[in-house]
């Protein structure tokens, strides 16, 4: 959408949800949505600075829910639950399992550093910068109106899905269940490369499959 | 004012069955594991038939120390107990017991959405206590309670995405305004499949490899005395509770019954769920337990199968009947 044409819907949807907003006299809703962004920025913070792996991955749960209240304020109560279904309860569950199989101990990590922090830095500003450009260029002064009908509710959600977005959402399953199968693939591979290594220990691992 | 005397009477009615359920399943589970197991089980306290014992117990846990190990990390060592018991809290308050609008906590649009992802949440908590503790069979028994997380999540899903599609709704009071008597056979594949992954969520027999007692003492509760593990017990409990409800609403019809009057549905709801409970109870005293791969081959190579097979048959005949 070019800007001219956002500034328009903008300025049609702002006089249609009335003229009552202004940044000097926020509503109670705005004031909380305020905040949690806050508290989210600052989790989020904690997460990349903090030396205790497992203490990053437990802000990044903060900062993953905060989302989804945010969410959850923008009358997106769908995207909202599925924030919380897929990030908090698998992806996090997931980072904390690989954590504790690998190495997570207690206290600091002395290796939980890295060289390219201010690399890391540079590009997350940059893409920080970007997103919000694109995002405040292209709502500019839009106001959801939040007394009307919701607008991120399941149906409404699930129409646009599946009217106006069905061939990037079946393209996106695609790719999934390539990368599923791809995975799949990988692990198998390098089973079947370490076996023959080993004949001596080939009992344990041949064991372990046909239990599986 | 008076919207806000609604509100706080909802949310109080909420916290006391969140209170009051989970003791009593607690308690059924003392009597009828006893009876199962032909002994008495505890017979003193209280008097008439031990009944006292539950509330022996719970000032036996206040009265502990509470020791958190010197090695452990503090913080999330004792936050890990809230955080493992509140979300089957949240998740009561969305669960509706009748028809209309007083019967249910509050009414949210993504229900089913809701319900499982806050479920999912109660994990965490195991996680943390299980990494926090400093020991390495709380450590186990975390690393296995996050394996059976993530095999056990996904069949779940599928079957209630299978409710989800038959009703055309993922808001739970409008599953039950669509139900019918025949969505029990046709649901009963999901059904079977989503109260068995729910169980092995909940960590309870036959599927409780993460405290497996003889080889890892408690699993992640380990280190824990006194509330704090009470606490943990009290979300197990809470969790059968919120396991059952959920069944009942999304597979056995709820407030729906073969007969009742009018205002008796609550009633209905009431009985599925303690006969739920009694099963699970039931299932405890009878398997023994899985070992950790065939709790592993049975969720991917059975489970999720069976789900998806149950979703291509709610699709077909849902496109049959339209």
């Amino acid at each position: 959408m070019s800007p001219a044409a956002a500034a328009t819907a903008a300025h049609a949807t702002t006089a249609a949800a009335g003229n009552g907003h202004g940044f000097l006299s926020p509503t109670g809703v705005e004031i909380a949505f305020l905040l949690v962004g806050l508290v989210t920025l600052g989790a989020a913070l904690v997460t990349v600075t903090t030396r205790q792996l497992v203490h990053a991955a437990l802000w990044l749960v903060v900062a993953l829910g905060g989302l989804a209240v945010e969410y959850l304020l923008l009358t997106a109560e769908f995207i909202a639950w599925v924030q919380v279904l897929i990030y908090v309860g698998s992806v996090v569950v997931l980072l904390l399992f690989g954590l504790m199989l690998t190495r997570a101990p207690i206290g600091r990590s002395p290796d939980a550093d890295s060289g390219n922090r201010w690399a890391a830095l540079v590009v997350a500003a940059a893409a920080a910068g970007a997103l919000v450009w694109v995002v405040v260029d292209a709502f500019r002064t839009t106001w959801i109106d939040l007394d009307g009908p919701a607008a991120g509710t399941t149906r409404v959600t699930g129409q646009s899905l599946f009217q106006n977005w069905v061939l990037p959402f079946e393209a996106l399953s695609v790719l999934l269940l390539a990368a599923l199968v791809g995975a799949i693939v990988l692990s198998r591979k390098a089973t079947a490369e370490t076996t023959p290594d080993t004949p001596a220990a080939a009992g344990a691992p041949g064991d372990k499959e046909g239990a599986r | 004012m008076n919207d806000a005397l609604d509100v706080a009477l909802r949310l109080l009615a909420v916290f006391v069955v969140f209170l009051t359920f989970p003791l009593i399943v607690g308690q059924t589970e003392h009597k009828v594991m006893a009876h199962m197991q032909g002994r008495l089980g505890p017979m003193y306290a209280g008097g008439f038939h031990g009944w006292a014992q539950l509330i022996a117990d719970g000032v036996k846990f206040a009265q502990k120390e509470d020791v958190v190990p010197a090695g452990a990390d503090r913080r999330v060592f004792q936050l890990a107990p809230a955080v493992a018991l509140l979300p089957y809290l949240l998740v009561l308050l969305a669960i509706p017991i009748g028809p209309g609008e007083g019967a249910v906590g509050q009414v949210l649009d993504a229900g089913v959405f809701f319900v499982l992802a806050v479920m999912g949440v109660g994990v965490l908590g195991s996680l943390m206590a299980g990494w926090a503790s400093a020991n390495k069979f709380s450590l186990l028994g975390g690393l296995r309670t996050a394996a059976q997380l993530l095999a056990y999540e996904l069949p779940m899903l599928l079957a209630a995405a299978s409710v989800a599609m038959a009703a055309g709704t993922v808001s739970l009071p409008g599953i039950l305004h669509a139900f019918h008597w025949w969505w029990l056979p046709w649901q009963i594949v999901g059904a079977i499949v989503f109260f068995v992954a729910g169980l092995a969520e909940l960590q309870r027999p036959p599927f409780d490899m993460p405290v497996a007692d003889s080889e890892i003492i408690f699993g992640a509760y380990t280190e824990y005395t006194g509330l704090r593990f009470a606490l943990f017990l009290l979300a197990e409990y809470a969790g059968i509770v919120v396991l059952c409800g959920l069944t009942t609403v999304l597979f056995l019809g709820g407030w729906h019954g073969p007969w009742g009057a009018d205002g008796l549905g609550w009633v209905w709801t009431l009985l599925k769920t303690a006969l739920l409970a009694f099963v699970v109870i039931w299932l405890r005293v009878t398997y023994p337990r899985l070992r950790e791969d065939q709790l592993q081959k049975l969720s991917w190579t059975l489970l999720v199968p069976l789900s998806l097979a149950q979703i291509a048959l709610t699709g077909i005949v849902k496109v049959v009947i339209s």
